[in-house]
């Protein structure tokens, strides 16, 4: 085991804070895309990260900036960056000169802390305060109303305030403000022992629960210089890509509801049921939790016969697709419904299924791979138009290509360990993990000081795709907001965290 | 014929009879570990030691076990040397009163669970209930849209979700109540007319475990609201729901007394 391991898979580079503007519009220019975007802290000085990818199965590009704690913000050159940013400011007291929308993100206004709580000292103390409401801009006019809608809305859905301004069915802004579900899970690692600590990932985003633990997993693998065992390696595959499998089919319920097809919408949520139903047979959690663990799986599963066990669900689902792309008045409501240009999509970092709807063709599995991966043979389906109807063709495909790898998976599978031995290792190690979990990119960075874990950063999905939802929403109409909502598939837990 | 009517006919009917008869869907969902005090060792901390949540504390030699802290995580099941504590298919963990979570070695015999307020007749077979996500995961919601699927057809009982709180007669609650949502909780309470009832779903919401003790997180409705019913498990299966609705509604008997399963 190498000593010290710094971030994986990354080419470091140090910059300051005065070259950082130039820096960034040069990675802009030559096609890189931000990742992320995270602060810590090294004795006392505050540390900014940018990850970028530079391109397929190529390092990541680390930027580094040791800094105090006001630097430029890179909002405007880089839009996407402009969430990331206000979360440092929120939660580590940072501050970002030139900032177009310097407003309060993840504690809100008429909230506060006694002191930040990722800031230079730790957090102290409980989050307290009252309702105010959001920084908004004005809209003003005859025949405008004006809805807050939330936090607590019609049927069982998460928690979260959407306001609409507009005149009619016209929709002229529409805000969603978020984090009412704040949990502070990333100062909840702090101070665990790293090996323990996947049980908090799984919590981060229950439908998730795969995602979040094993790009988590993979983080402190990578940290420590841990290899998997081949069999956990494939084991791991088959548990995200049913984790893929019961989301791909409660997304199509969801949408089959919202566009009011009732049957095609219980015939979702039925196949998602039946895939959440094998999921406790095959490992006691239906949720697929408490399986994965530092260095592999806890213990071993029985998925060789897994084929036949979902042979049933393949095959109604895919009738069942079929069917859904059969009906027009379906596929009328989602043609044309929400637009995303390719270029909102890459400045604002949609990912997942909605990016590759909007021709961004990206995929962690197939671009960085992890786990067994890189031994497996899947497409990854891109569309152009950026529609509700190119967002759920890419689901469909992306369902059928997860049966696939379940199918290749559970083929490959040989006997042998499934989880490795290792020591936790004395002094400093920091690591990175990245899963494609159904809704997207997902990363994981972690440090660690003697086996207990000082900062981790969770750059889920859901936190890029909400950045760019409201850009399909303005300006179009109140009929279709339900329809294009659930064609992105979001979830709000593991945005607010 | 329209096709989705002929494919939903053809298909024919996927709900269970459960509980009356038929499956309950849960075959193979681990519930919460068993603890057999006399296989434990007084001298040992293991299973306290890897309980992430503090649902397993030892005090004076002794271990305390509360199932309202636990996660189902199955750590001490794996760490425990004496096999003290093993797994189980118990998850229909909704109790009347906080305290038949908290592991005890005498039982209080069966009035004890009688205490929870009755439940109206008229309400028995037609429940409606409000929903509140006070800073969930998202897998409670998960487990709780499920309801609404064809397999466990929760209409079939009877139950069904109401969007505002007028109409509701149960507050069913998930997350440990983060501080922004601690005011719409409680407007959403204050809404809903007598008598009301309130379910705390999921372990975040009846001990705020393992959310709470941070920056951002609750402590759940303990001393927030008056709960009637509260139902640990990380997240409670559609099943385990169900048993808490017809125990709150009379219509199943409570399984749990003194962190005892099986002695209601």
């Amino acid at each position: 085991m190498s000593a010290a391991m710094t971030y994986n898979d990354c080419e470091r580079r140090q910059i300051s804070a005065a070259e950082l503007t130039a820096v960034a519009t040069d990675c802009i220019a030559a096609g890189m895309r931000f990742q992320m975007a995270w602060h810590d802290w090294e004795e006392g000085v505050c540390v900014v990260r940018y990850l970028i990818s530079q391109g397929n199965r190529v390092p990541f590009l680390l930027l580094e900036l040791r800094t105090d704690e006001t630097l430029p913000s890179l909002a405007a050159v880089v839009p996407l960056l402009g969430w990331y940013e206000r979360e440092m400011q929120d939660l580590g007291g940072l501050h970002f000169t030139g900032h177009p929308e310097p407003y309060p993100l993840v504690i809100h206004e008429g909230f506060s802390l006694p002191r930040p709580a990722l800031g230079r000292e730790g957090p102290e103390g409980h989050l307290s305060g009252a309702y105010a409401p959001p920084t908004m801009p004005e809209v003003r006019g005859d025949q405008v109303q004006d809805l807050y809608w939330g936090p607590i809305r019609a049927d069982v859905v998460e928690t979260g305030e959407f306001h609409f301004s507009y005149i009619g069915e016209a929709i002229l802004h529409y805000h969603p403000r978020l984090f009412f579900k704040h949990r502070g899970m990333e100062a909840r690692f702090a101070g665990q022992r790293a090996e323990a600590a996947v049980f908090l990932a799984e919590r981060v985003s229950g439908v998730g629960s795969v995602g979040h633990a094993l790009a988590y997993c993979q983080a402190v693998e990578s940290a420590w210089s841990i290899e998997v065992p081949a069999r956990a390696q494939l084991l791991r595959v088959i548990l995200a890509e049913l984790e893929r499998l019961y989301n791909h089919f409660h997304y199509f319920g969801l949408l089959a509801k919202t566009t009011t097809l009732k049957v095609g919408s219980a015939t979702g949520f039925l196949l998602e049921e039946r895939v959440k139903q094998v999921a406790a047979q095959l490992t006691g959690s239906r949720f697929l939790r408490s399986l994965l663990t530092v260095g592999g799986l806890r213990r071993d599963l029985q998925a060789e016969h897994l084929a036949s066990v979902l042979e049933n669900i393949i095959d109604e689902g895919e009738a069942y697709l079929t069917r859904l792309h059969q009906t027009a008045s379906h596929l009328d409501r989602l043609m044309g419904t929400g637009i995303l240009s390719k270029e909102a999509a890459f400045d604002q970092g949609a990912t997942g299924p909605v990016a590759r709807a909007s021709g961004l063709d990206r995929d962690l599995r197939r671009d960085h791979p992890y786990a067994a991966y890189s031994h497996l043979r899947f497409n990854v389906p891109v569309r152009e138009k950026g529609d509700a109807m190119a967002r759920s063709e890419v689901r469909a495909d992306s369902l059928r290509e997860a049966i696939a790898l379940l199918m290749q998976a559970s083929g490959r599978l040989k006997a042998g360990p499934v989880r490795a031995e290792y020591t936790v290792p004395q002094g400093q190690q920091e690591g990175l993990g990245w899963t494609e979990t159904p809704r997207g990119s997902l990363y994981y960075s972690v440090r660690i000081r003697d086996g207990r874990l000082e900062r981790v950063k969770i750059k889920s999905p859901s936190f890029s795709n909400w950045r760019v939802f409201p850009l399909t929403v303005h300006g179009t109409n109140m009929m279709d907001y339900a329809i294009n909502e659930a064609s992105f598939g979001l979830t709000i837990a593991g945005c607010d965290r | 014929m329209p096709v989705w009517t002929w494919t939903g006919l053809k298909a024919g009917k996927a709900a269970t009879r459960w509980p009356q008869r038929g499956p309950d869907g849960q075959e193979g969902v681990l519930g919460m570990p068993r603890w057999d005090p006399a296989a434990c060792r007084s001298d040992c901390n293991t299973c306290a030691a890897a309980c992430p949540t503090g649902a397993i504390t030892v005090a004076n030699g002794t271990a305390v076990v509360d199932y309202g802290r636990c996660i189902v995580c199955q750590r001490c099941v794996e760490d425990c040397p004496e096999g003290a504590m093993t797994s189980s298919y118990d998850w229909a963990f909704g109790v009347r009163r906080r305290e038949d979570l908290i592991w005890t070695a005498a039982l209080d015999g069966p009035e004890g669970q009688q205490v929870g307020k009755r439940v109206a007749r008229s309400l028995r077979r037609s429940l409606h209930i409000r929903h509140v996500d006070a800073g969930s995961c998202n897998g409670c919601e998960s487990e709780i849209s499920a309801l609404d699927n064809p397999f466990y057809n929760l209409h079939r009982l009877g139950i069904f979700f109401t969007p505002s709180p007028r109409f509701a007669d149960l507050l069913m609650v998930t997350g440990p109540v983060t501080a922004p949502m601690r005011e719409p909780l409680l407007a959403t309470w204050e809404a809903m007319p007598e008598p009301r009832l309130v379910l705390a779903t999921g372990t975040c919401a009846v001990s705020g475990a393992p959310m709470d003790g941070g920056y951002a997180g609750g402590h759940g409705l303990n001393e927030l609201l008056p709960v009637d019913v509260w139902l640990p498990g990380c997240p409670p299966n559609p099943a385990a729901l169900i048993h808490a609705l017809l125990l709150l509604l009379e219509r199943m008997p409570q399984q749990v007394q003194g962190g005892h399963y099986g002695a209601g």
